[in-house]
């Protein structure tokens, strides 16, 4: 152990203090890109899409050297994780990663998330879970990304409808673009900043 | 599937005991432009207590011994960096993806963007990765990275540090921080690491000399131990059960 600072309540290995979060700062494509990074699936998937935009800072500047993750369900709102109690499904990554360029552009290829079962036996409206790391992000952004042609499951959507007003709600929005694309602008300040979370 | 499953308990991750820097810190010059100014409050359902699960294919023996990469042995004084991934309950966290990256001996990253005007090694790129064992140990071979001049203050100089990226079993556990070295002169004037407020809490980003596991005539060592959020007790329990 690297010290008493760790220890919380309950003395050795019961109630230990997470370690606190740092900053990934401008260099982390050392460490941090993938040649299959921002693909979750494979070109002749059916339904494949892609999804991205461009990420814009409070002076309306591209944010050029940053890492965006997702990590979402499978077209049948399952994870490929043992953490879901309805049991892991394969041949299904669900993350990926990619660099922004240096129009603060990324995207990645997947497929449109089936809904996932939500809190008090809701059912959430298809979405990507989103962070962010960057230069000047001392812990990750979280964001989600639903999509703006599920009206119908996006109006009955637990996390959606908790936002105080419309555009709060629309921020979180990608728009269809034609040939399977959709486009999602994360604007980190401002009046018009994309909704960030708290998880 | 379990009683509990059918059911879909989910884990809910506890919020207290985190002391993650604010992100409006504006001692750090590049929060300014960049740090949201506030954060709705996010439930944890499926998705943020699920996260992924990566294999033995995405890590080769040699991506933890970053003094082999090249045809030379880098410069610098070589270290093993070597602890466990925890989480808040104690339980290890097995089989997980652990990436890092850092300067070299000189202080410079092996990156277009560093401009710094200090010498860049030829046998040396600066980034690794490895899965974490069945107790949760990770091991790294590599160079002890330098401070360097980053200009946010006069005469702003980063403590030596690797970069840490650990992805634990659920998305809300994902952390990325920085490993910084026991005694470091320069922690009285980094901005990011006093962006922790809790003196306490940034003595737990600060790894330990390990005498016990220098390698004679060879390596220095370090102990860093990572330990990231856990869910709340009632369903810490639970899964006791089910295992």
């Amino acid at each position: 152990m690297s010290g008493d600072p760790m220890r919380g309540r309950g003395g050795p290995d019961v109630g230990l203090l997470p370690t606190p979060s740092q900053t990934a700062g401008p260099f982390l494509h050392l460490g941090l890109l993938w040649d299959d990074g921002p693909l979750v699936v494979d070109e002749d998937t059916p339904g494949a899409i892609w999804v991205g935009g461009r990420i814009v800072d409070g002076a309306g500047d591209p944010v050029a050297d940053a890492l965006v993750e997702t990590w979402q369900a499978d077209a049948g709102g399952r994870f490929a994780s043992p953490e879901d109690p309805r049991g892991a499904v394969s041949d299904f990554r669900g993350w990926a990663r990619c660099e922004t360029d240096t129009d603060g552009r990324w995207r990645i290829r997947t497929v449109k998330p089936g809904p996932v079962p939500g809190p008090d036996g809701s059912m959430q409206a298809p979405h990507i879970a989103v962070t962010i790391y960057a230069r000047g992000l001392l812990r990750q952004l979280l964001t989600r990304i639903y999509f703006a042609d599920e009206a119908d499951a996006n109006t009955a959507d637990p996390v959606l409808t908790s936002l105080s007003s419309e555009r709060a709600r629309r921020t979180l929005l990608a728009t269809p673009t034609g040939g399977g694309a959709y486009e999602i602008d994360l604007r980190l300040q401002g009046d018009d900043a994309t909704v960030f979370f708290e998880a | 599937m379990t009683d509990a499953a059918s059911r879909l308990v989910v884990a809910q991750y506890r919020r207290d005991g985190l002391d993650d820097p604010a992100l409006v810190t504006p001692e750090y010059g590049s929060t300014r432009y960049r740090a949201p100014d506030r954060l709705e409050i996010l439930p944890h359902t499926l998705t943020e207590v699920t996260g992924p699960a990566f294999g033995e294919d995405r890590v080769r023996p040699d991506d933890a011994d970053l003094t082999r990469r090249h045809a030379g042995e880098p410069l610098g004084e070589r270290i093993i960096v070597h602890g466990r991934v925890l989480d808040a309950g104690g339980r290890p966290v097995k089989n997980t993806l652990v990436e890092i990256w850092q300067a070299n001996s000189a202080g410079r990253y092996a990156h277009d963007g560093d401009r710094h005007d200090a010498p860049l090694d030829p046998n040396f790129t600066g980034g690794g990765r490895c899965l974490t064992d069945d107790g949760g140990r990770y091991r790294f071979t590599t160079i002890k990275p330098g401070a360097y001049p980053w200009r946010n203050h006069p005469n702003a100089w980063r403590p030596a540090h690797i970069h840490f990226s650990v992805f634990g079993r659920a998305f809300v556990q994902r952390l990325i921080t920085q490993m910084y070295f026991p005694g470091d002169p320069l922690f009285g004037q980094d901005p990011i690491f006093n962006s922790v407020r809790d003196e306490r809490a940034r003595r737990r980003m600060v790894s330990t000399f390990d005498l016990s596991e220098t390698i004679e005539e060879w390596a220095l060592a370090y102990e860093f131990d990572i330990v990231l959020r856990g869910p709340e007790a009632s369903v810490f329990e639970d899964h006791e059960d089910e295992e």
